[in-house]
């Protein structure tokens, strides 16, 4: 990218923030398949509007539509953010249909790996053009220097979106928190469980300080 | 671009083609130029290494066309690997226009899916395991 597009572009990101400061920001929940993202979605969604926002499952790929719920108001020790949380289908380079025959027919583990190739496409698109800023959830059982997490880090970093990166699942004793953290230094890391609700406080004092 | 061997040709020699691609044969591609070239390759079975890597941006929309093509039982995607980035590195936007691009330079390696599997990585260190199908 040249130096004027790259300095027009970022110009343009910050005045567009300036001015539609009254506007709910759109956060992308980001991350690989089967880190928890729609569990922390629903869980977000479910504390402050009573709603959920889609189906959850451990096969992978279950999210393959991008979800928005809107005007989602949080907040924590006097500061308030008013945002739309989109919930992505996982990012991968690779899709196998064979991967799920384990859990169901062929023709229904082909159909399901189509619409996860769509849906990949999809988060693809709105990380391009369409969120205000990402939380990248990660599973801290997992290692987490993979190259869809070390490609998909270097794309919100050079849109300049703010990330926060969760740390979720760390009710599982495999979990080390500290690998995320020397894995992604350069950014802040919170410690999670979506689906056991622990440090929630901390997640929403740094949803409402990050993004407020 | 010579053309890349067809795994499926039995007069094909027994083995895996790899094609090192120089930043210099890169620098006056277009996006979409860069993305066919790689996947033309990896579809004939070979492993592509990009001297110089690819953008962030072009790493989103090789990501996308790559799940445009996914097919079952024919193409289940690529597998990437870069090195990670390091923390020293300087990624605010005073220091990409201090830096260049030149900073953001990495070896790059890609392939089927089904034929090569990173054995480990680090900041380092790549290691991958690159089978004949």
């Amino acid at each position: 990218m040249g130096l004027f597009t790259e300095l027009k572009d970022s110009i343009s990101r910050v005045t567009d923030r300036l001015f539609s400061e009254q506007e709910p920001k759109r956060i992308g929940i980001y991350g690989p398949p089967n880190a928890g993202k729609t569990t922390l979605a629903n869980r977000i969604a479910r504390d402050w509007t009573g709603d959920a926002i889609g189906a959850e499952s451990h096969i992978p790929h279950e999210t393959r539509r991008a979800r928005r719920k809107e005007d989602v108001e949080i907040e924590r020790n006097g500061k308030s953010v008013t945002i739309d949380i989109v919930d992505t289908p996982g990012v991968t380079t690779k899709v196998d249909y064979e991967e799920f025959t384990d859990e169901m027919e062929e023709d229904d583990a082909i159909r399901r790996s189509r619409e996860a190739t769509e849906g990949v496409a999809e988060a693809m698109h709105w990380l391009r053009e369409d969120v205000d800023g990402v939380i990248y959830v990660l599973d801290s059982a997992e290692d987490p220097i993979t190259q869809v997490n070390t490609m998909l880090i270097g794309i919100i970093e050079s849109r300049d979106l703010p990330v926060l990166i969760f740390a979720n699942k760390i009710d599982l004793d495999e979990s080390s928190v500290k690998r995320i953290e020397d894995a992604f230094p350069q950014h802040k890391t919170v410690p999670l469980s979506a689906k056991e609700g622990e440090n929630m406080d901390e997640v929403y004092e740094n949803i409402a300080e990050y993004f407020g | 671009m010579p053309k890349a061997t067809n795994t499926d040709d039995p007069d094909a020699p027994d083995g895996v083609q790899i094609d090192l691609i120089s930043g210099e044969r890169m620098d006056g591609m277009a996006t979409m130029e860069k993305i066919r070239m790689i996947l033309d390759g990896v579809h004939d079975g070979n492993i592509v290494i990009l001297e110089e890597g690819l953008t962030p941006d072009e790493e989103s929309r090789l990501i996308e066309v790559t799940m445009a093509e996914i097919s079952p039982d024919e193409f289940n995607g690529i597998e990437i690997e870069t090195y990670p980035k390091s923390d020293t590195r300087d990624s605010s936007l005073l220091g990409r226009i201090m830096g260049g691009d030149e900073s953001e330079a990495k070896l790059t390696v890609i392939g089927p899916a089904n034929q090569i599997e990173t054995l480990h990585k680090d900041e380092t260190l790549i290691s991958a395991l690159v089978s004949r199908d």
